[in-house]
């Protein structure tokens, strides 16, 4: 699968941020709302320096980050604010393992990074994921790696989510 | 390749190469749903597969343990809930008289050796007792499972915990869990499989093997598996037990020596701020539980009801005991075990989670001071006392003498 859209680098200090919870994704004051539409708006809104994310995001916006993505609660609303954004995939150095579960099983697509190199693109920049051929392009030239798609995201990724794959079975 | 123990299990359920992280779909031999997460399951089931039936009704379960019989109306709804769907789908309901599920389907033989299980109870991972795959997983999961009869995993890495050393004669499996649980903290095993090896695992019956692997949840680990003995196949009516390769690859090994071990204790709120009992004797307490999926089976019960032989409960000392399962409620029964408790002065309720969860059989007032044989001592969760945790003969010692003391104490 390709990815192609607006990169949002996530960084702090001239490294990708580790640790972000989902309580700086998605803060818990907003966890009574349930309609999908209404929680892009909240996404990153308790993260220092992307308090605005909501604001600029454009649907197709590709996300990049660092390390554990997602740790903390087990709350849905933090894959979904990106569902509602329209956002096309989120890229990480790697996901907390409830995240990772909740993001897989609604068909929202998270990729791993293996490599990055960051002085070779920035927030703004147009970008190009490769899941298949694991790689990661800014104007046709090499800048990173992925982790391929397991069969399972795979799977699940072209029914829409976990529970119209099963219908397929 | 070669193989630790839980990619051997899960490599037996799926149909590609199973190696640490990795993400495949595995096959469930038992889907379950307890009256906690249950009426949830049920809805979301019913949300998306409008009419649709489960997988196979001959390996789908619920299990009412955390409210049994129910005390509230929310859980009495989404008992009958459950009820009404097993019916329609023609799936055995245990209901609040069996026990805590886990036990139930270790004791049934639901759940086996090399098996896979997943329900909705975060102590699922119990089954490593047995040598099987066990996980608590959420509403929405479990629903899926029900329809397909599998899910995926990231397979986990694997670390070994090897214990050294023989347990002395005055502790118990719960001292070694304790133990365990407090060397290792919540970080040295988050999210890995943990095989725990050495002579003094091997020699621990069924029962110390269900403590021990009941705990793995308080040490963050996604599971804590055992080889099987001779004792637990022959209870399965296996021969043979999955072992892990000989050259299998381990993050981590870590070596514990057990061999100068005292009575261990956890002190509130963490189950990982485990200290010797002797540190903290004398300490006087208010009450007492005896019970959970980590100490209410038949030998934990009968190693309490014969030290209470002929002894009696503080007066003013609160004590409950709540065997895990129905069979292991008859058997003391008829071995008069049960009267030997309540002649002691413990209040023994029916089986299941009661003195774990839900508030069944009592709760703790602020300033109480409780000692339990459960899993969790987290604030709150048993009431607004300090919950300590231990094992059933330091919980039997501290009733009779109304305060932290060890068997040794009274004996
Ligand atoms: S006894 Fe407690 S920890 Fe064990 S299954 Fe019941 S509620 Fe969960």
């Amino acid at each position: 699968m390709i990815f192609k859209g607006r990169a949002w680098v996530l960084l702090r200090q001239g490294r990708l941020i580790d640790d972000i919870d989902t309580d700086m994704i998605f803060h818990n004051k907003y966890l009574a709302i349930t309609e999908i539409a209404e929680m892009g708006q909240y996404t990153f809104d308790n993260l220092e320096g992307y308090k605005d994310f909501a604001k600029k995001a454009q649907p197709g916006d590709i996300v990049i980050t660092g390390q554990n993505f997602g740790s903390g609660s087990s709350r849905q609303h933090a894959v979904d604010c990106f569902v509602a954004l329209k956002t096309s995939c989120l890229a990480a150095q790697s996901f907390g393992a409830i995240y990772k579960r909740n993001a897989i099983n609604s068909g929202f697509p998270i990729l791993t990074i293996t490599d990055i190199d960051l002085n070779a693109v920035k927030t703004g920049d147009r970008v190009e994921m490769d899941s298949d051929a694991g790689t990661i392009k800014k104007d046709g030239k090499l800048i990173g790696k992925l982790e391929p798609l397991s069969t399972v995201q795979k799977d699940i990724l072209k029914a829409g989510n976990v529970f119209e794959y099963a219908k397929t079975l | 390749m070669s193989k630790t123990l839980v990619e051997k299990i899960l490599a037996a359920h799926a149909n590609e190469d199973v190696t640490a992280g990795k993400i495949v779909w595995i096959g469930i031999d038992v889907r379950s749903a307890r009256d906690f997460g249950g009426a949830n399951v049920v809805k979301t089931f019913r949300k998306f597969y409008p009419g649709g039936r489960v997988e196979d009704p001959k390996k789908t379960f619920f299990t009412f343990d955390c409210n049994a019989p129910a005390n509230t109306i929310p859980y009495a709804n989404n008992q009958q809930i459950c009820r009404n769907f097993a019916i329609e789908q023609q799936v055995k309901v245990y209901d609040v008289d069996a026990g805590i599920g886990s036990h139930v389907m270790i004791e049934e033989g639901i759940g086996y050796p090399g098996s896979t299980v997943v329900g909705t109870d975060s102590h699922l991972n119990i089954m490593g007792a047995v040598g099987a795959f066990g996980q608590g997983m959420g509403d929405q999961d479990i629903a899926f499972v029900f329809k397909t009869g599998k899910t995926w995993f990231e397979i986990p890495g694997s670390i070994v915990v090897n214990i050294r050393g023989d347990l002395p004669k005055t502790c118990s499996a719960k001292d070694l869990t304790l133990f365990i649980t407090g060397k290792l903290g919540t970080k040295t095993a988050l999210g890995k499989a943990i095989e725990f090896r050495g002579p003094a695992i091997d020699k621990l019956d069924l029962a110390g093997r269900i403590t021990l692997a009941s705990m793995a949840t308080e040490m963050g680990a996604i599971i804590g598996l055992i080889v099987p003995s001779k004792e637990v196949l022959k209870h399965f009516g296996q021969k043979k037990a999955i072992t892990p390769d000989k050259d299998a690859v381990y993050e981590k090994t870590i070596d514990l020596d057990i061999s100068n071990l005292k009575p261990q204790i956890a002190k509130p709120p963490k189950p990982d701020a485990v200290v010797d009992v002797e540190s903290l004797n004398g300490r006087p307490i208010h009450s007492v539980f005896i019970g959970s999926c980590t100490n209410g089976t038949y030998e934990d019960l009968v190693s309490v009801a014969k030290i209470m032989k002929g002894r009696h409960v503080k007066p003013g000392i609160v004590a409950t005991l709540v065997p895990a399962t129905m069979k292991v409620w008859k058997r003391l029964l008829k071995e008069g075990h049960i009267s030997t408790l309540i002649e002691s002065g413990f209040i023994v309720s029916n089986p299941g989670c009661g003195g774990c969860a839900s508030g069944q059989i009592g709760m703790t007032g602020e300033g109480q001071v409780h000692i339990s044989t459960s899993n969790r001592n987290f604030a709150g969760k048993q009431g607004a006392g300090d919950t300590y945790l231990a094992s059933p003969e330091t919980a039997a010692a501290s009733a009779i003498l109304g305060r932290i003391a060890t068997l040794q104490e009274v004996e």
